[in-house]
């Protein structure tokens, strides 16, 4: 028996949580931000001790605790980063808090703990109810975080939140239910190798497709997600941006494209269909935001777009791309969250209009805006670039129109990022209020630079990111190469022509025999 | 089978009964300052009842008592230990409330003792004849306990109003009852399976249709469901947490164990009822609920939407569908009595009842331990892990699913999603409304307990019972399948 880390990285902060409850707003502060950074201290250990190219399913643990589903957790190296990506992202969602939060900061840090405890608790879940248990545990505390400590319009952002997700998860539970029936087990890594019968795999597919594609969020049910975004407070958004949507494509990979391989090449289309129209409509919606939050949360709908067509690629390079955007993603949307974060403390708006010109009295929040919006737009060198320029690798080998659709959402992409920067950074200081604004101060700082480390280190160097995964998308690329999709632009062998070139027929007979 | 056996196996009504006697005359020749003596005493009755009641557990399952009248199996005993309980509770919570409207008498807790003998009548009984007198003695002390509070208009209009439904509900089953008795010759239960089995004629499928009908009353099933706001919200809040726990739990074990043995060889008979009558329950209870800001009301719908849940478990006719049942009807009890007792604790110093949304608007800040248990409850009676709550709701579509009745459990969950909303209605107002009621008075200690041990048991801890839940439940199950 080896050491329980994961156990561990549950039980940090759900007794860090419980703690929070009863404590004064300044002692649950210190206790959420030890809590978060120890788990992140383990965090680490998880990936120093991850042995590449070792087990598939490395740190695993299992208790027979309850009746139908046992208490299993395991990792692959997906779900290592993905766990990587939340612990990182925890202790810097805890001191963006720090100050704009003032009411009920027990009950808030606890919150935020218990929602760690859970992302941890689904990308580390080995067995099917648990993984739905943590899941669907997730909507308390995020509609406490919303409807708490949201906006003004927050109680209708929760219902919408609440409810829209609940109502695409449930059904999914009765596929799980049927599946579990069907296989007589509920350990993943089983269900994973598992032959469901074709004609069953499409409606369990469609059934999980309601519960992530909500989750993801994918055109056209992606109309919570600005509205919760929005209201959210600005920790909240990074939680969402950064880790929550990145259930949704943990969902496609780990369920949708290795138990129903072939529903999942029988509806790629769909897909398609609806990531495209994903990548261009919400990129244009984006352009024509005044709230920057919502221009954000625009931006999330579209890159997630990208997800959906790398992973549905079936190819290595989709679906590498695929975990590079949603890690690239949850960094860089969540920093973005955070720089409107930081503005939104000083003047209390997100009214685009009302800033302007930052770059004269904010000098080093204006580089920092720079460096997250030029890795939004994907720019070479930062993460971004390595995860959409990989995934539209891969769905070019499968379809060149699709990968001609999202990379003009990626130009858009560019239009409004850059659109929005002009107009908060750059140009006029109109607003007197706005010009007078201090820089970061430390406690930014330290907010705002490990996420510009990892962004950057992510771009130059992706090989440490994409190193503990390799083998496992292999396997799943394994999986799927039955299923895999002709490639409409791969080259096609004909038949060589007998002579060369300029080779002049001689059988037609000696010159001038007429 | 001799009488000292029948006799042992009855133990828990024998004692019952005699300690509701003495209790009786005790009251009546004794003032009202008694009456919570005679409260404390009748809880212990009970309690002593409970550890008989389990003690059967070891040695006389699968008898019966008084040549074929009562049976006590793995079920019955299972059913009996859920009502004693919740009884138990309900007793423990009453006083307070009565007391601060000058109405606690000590009848309140003998009318209690006599309803839990008829409930357990019920649920052990094998015989027609023998249901209905369980079920009448049941159904009577409990329209007295409705109008309890006699000098309350609501409370009248309350035990009119389930008095008379009632009433027209036994009616019904006593024609089903006739009807049934005509075609099989018998009012045994094993008498009617095989007589059913042998020939199942159109007029015996009437007495079914009329037995069930009357039960689907008394578990407030749609389309029987009327009377059940009313009721739940007239009659005095202790009353009301009893209603929607012990005699609900009374009448779907009665329902099952009629199901499953007189009725079980014509499952396909009886099977679209109940489907019908779940989903409705599930639509009805989620959609009747929206619109309220009476929270008495508003549980009330929401035992009506549960019962969906619990008809659906019934509706796949299996071992593990009734399992899930009697699953679903243990965490319900617990809910159930968790929030009514939350209810309870819900006063002002006055003593008047903080009884709609606007006065419980911002109790997070007011009484923040408060809130959290209700928040608990709400979020496990919407049926969302990692609360118990889910679990019933697991094991009951779980059957469902196996019963390969996968569009019932689609449409029985997603319907789910519409209850999902007045719940979490109540943890917005309690959490992110602003405070503009009274603020609640201090609870006592009694109901800190019941309310702390309901919600420890639907928190997630729940889990740890799953293992020890699912045998009993399997085992109390299997009761009924070996039986038929």
């Amino acid at each position: 028996m080896e050491f329980p880390i994961l156990s561990l990285m549950l039980a940090v902060p759900l007794v860090a949580a419980i703690a929070c409850l009863f404590l004064n707003a300044g002692s649950a502060r210190m206790v959420a931000l030890f809590a978060t950074l120890f788990n992140l201290a383990l965090g680490i250990l998880l990936w120093i001790n991850y042995e590449i190219g070792g087990a598939q399913w490395q740190f695993v643990e299992r208790a027979e605790l309850f009746a139908g589903f046992s208490y299993a957790l395991g990792i692959d190296g997906i779900a290592l980063m993905l766990i990587m990506l939340s612990v990182f992202l925890m202790p810097i969602c805890i001191l963006a808090s720090w100050d704009s939060i003032t009411k009920r900061v027990g009950e808030y840090m606890a919150a935020f703990l218990l929602m760690e405890v859970l992302m941890i608790g689904v990308f580390a879940a080995q067995d099917l109810f648990l993984f739905y248990i943590f899941f669907e545990a997730g909507l308390i505390p995020m509609y406490l975080i919303i409807g708490v400590w949201g906006g003004d319009n927050r109680i209708y952002a929760s219902y919408k939140f609440f409810l829209y997700t609940l109502l695409g998860s449930v059904l999914m539970l009765i596929a799980m239910l049927w599946m579990v029936n069907e296989a007589g087990t509920t350990d993943i890594p089983t269900l994973m190798q598992y032959d469901f019968p074709v004609d069953a795999q499409l409606w369990l597919w469609l059934a999980f497709f309601a519960s992530f594609a909500v989750k993801m969020p994918m055109w056209p049910v992606h109309t919570w997600l600005p509205d919760a975004h929005v209201q959210a407070p600005t920790a909240g958004s990074v939680i969402l941006a950064g880790v929550l949507l990145k259930l949704g494509g943990y969902g496609f990979i780990r369920f949708s494209l290795p138990m129903f391989p072939d529903a999942s090449a029988d509806l790629a289309w769909l897909v398609f269909a609806l990531s495209m129209v994903a990548v261009i409509y919400t990129s244009l919606v984006a352009l024509v935001q005044e709230d920057m939050k919502k221009l954000i949360a625009y931006s999330s709908v579209a890159h997630m777009a990208i997800v959906t067509v790398g992973l549905f690629a079936f190819n290595v390079q989709g679906l590498e791309g695929a975990m590079m955007v949603m890690l690239g993603h949850g960094l860089v949307s969540g920093a973005l969250f955070l720089c409107v974060g930081v503005i939104y403390d000083r003047l209390h708006t997100r009214e685009i209009a009302r800033y302007g010109g930052l770059s004269i009295n904010m000098p080093k929040y204006a580089l920092f805006f720079l460096l997250f919006t030029m890795a939004s737009i994907g720019l070479p060198g930062t993460s971004n670039f390595v995860g959409e320029f990989l995934a539209l690798a891969g769905i070019y080998k499968v379809s060149t129109f699709v990968t001609l659709v999202c990379t003009t959402g990626i130009i858009l992409g560019a239009a409004y990022m850059l659109y929005l920067y002009r107009r908060v950074a750059f140009g006029e200081q109109v607003n007197a209020d706005a010009a007078r604004m201090p820089d970061l101060n430390a406690r930014e700082w330290a907010m705002l630079a490990p996420i510009a480390a990892a962004v950057l280190w992510m771009g130059v160097y992706p090989e440490s990111f994409l190193a503990p995964m390799r083998q496992d998308i292999a396997t799943l690329e394994a999986r799927l190469a039955s299923v895999a999709p002709e490639y409409d632009s791969a080259l096609t062998v004909g038949t060589p022509d007998e002579h060369a070139a300029n080779y002049i027929a001689a059988e037609h007979g000696s010159e001038g025999e007429h | 089978m001799s009488y000292a056996n029948s006799l042992y196996l009855t133990g828990a009504e024998i004692g019952l009964s005699i300690a509701g006697l003495v209790l009786l005359l005790a009251t009546a020749w004794t003032t009202r300052s008694s009456a919570r003596a005679i409260t404390i005493a009748a809880v212990t009755a009970l309690f002593g009842a409970l550890i008989f009641n389990l003690s059967l557990a070891n040695d006389g399952v699968g008898a019966a008592a008084f040549g074929g009248l009562l049976e006590v199996d793995a079920f019955s005993i299972f059913a009996k230990s859920l009502v004693y309980i919740a009884t138990i509770a309900c007793l423990i919570v009453a006083p307070r409330y009565f007391e601060d409207r000058g109405q606690f008498r000590g009848e309140f807790a003998v009318l209690m003792l006599f309803n839990a003998v008829g409930m357990g009548i019920m649920v052990s009984a094998v015989d027609l004849m023998t249901l209905y007198i369980g079920l009448e003695l049941s159904s009577l002390s409990s329209y007295v306990l409705a109008s309890f509070a006699r000098r309350d208009d609501k409370s009248s209009e309350a035990g009119l109003k389930y008095f008379i439904l009632g009433g027209l509900a036994s009616g019904i089953i006593l024609y089903g009852v006739s009807l049934v008795y005509g075609f099989s010759g018998t009012t045994s239960y094993d008498g009617v399976r095989a007589a059913f089995d042998a020939d199942f004629s159109t007029g015996a499928l009437f007495g079914v249709v009329f037995v069930l009908a009357g039960l689907a009353f008394k578990v407030a099933a749609v389309p029987f469901h009327m009377w059940t706001p009313d009721v739940y919200e007239g009659a005095p809040t202790p009353v009301t947490a009893f209603f929607a726990s012990a005699p609900k739990v009374a009448a779907v074990a009665m329902l099952v164990r009629m199901a499953a043995v007189p009725f079980g060889g014509q499952a396909e008979a009886w099977q679209q009822i109940v489907i019908f009558a779940a989903l409705a329950s599930i639509v009805v209870g989620a959609l009747g609920a929206i619109g309220q800001q009476n929270l008495k009301r508003l549980l009330a719908y929401s035992s009506i939407n549960n019962v969906g849940f619990i008809l659906i478990g019934l509706a796949a006719a299996t071992p593990a569908g009734i399992s899930g049942v009697l699953i679903y009807l243990s965490i319900y009890v617990f809910m159930t009595i968790g929030s009514f007792v939350a209810l309870l604790m819900l006063r002002t110093e006055k003593g008047e009842a903080l009884a709609t949304f606007d006065d419980i608007s911002g109790l997070s800040t007011s009484s923040p331990a408060l809130a959290w248990c209700l928040l608990a409850l709400m979020f496990s009676l919407a049926g969302i892990p990692p609360l118990f709550g889910f679990w019933g709701k697991f094991v009951v579509f779980q059957a469902a699913v196996r019963a390969d009745m996968i569009a019932l459990a689609a449409i029985g969950i997603a319907a789910s999603v519409i209850g999902a909303f007045y719940y979490i209605k109540f943890v917005k107002v309690m959490f992110f409304d602003e405070p503009k009621g009274a603020e609640p008075a201090k609870a006592p200690v009694s109901h800190w307990v019941v309310l702390g041990l309901c919600v420890l048991v639907i928190s997630p801890l729940g889990y740890l019972l799953t293992p020890w839940l699912g045998s009993v439940a399997d085992a109390a199950s299997q009761a009924l399948f070996f039986a038929a």
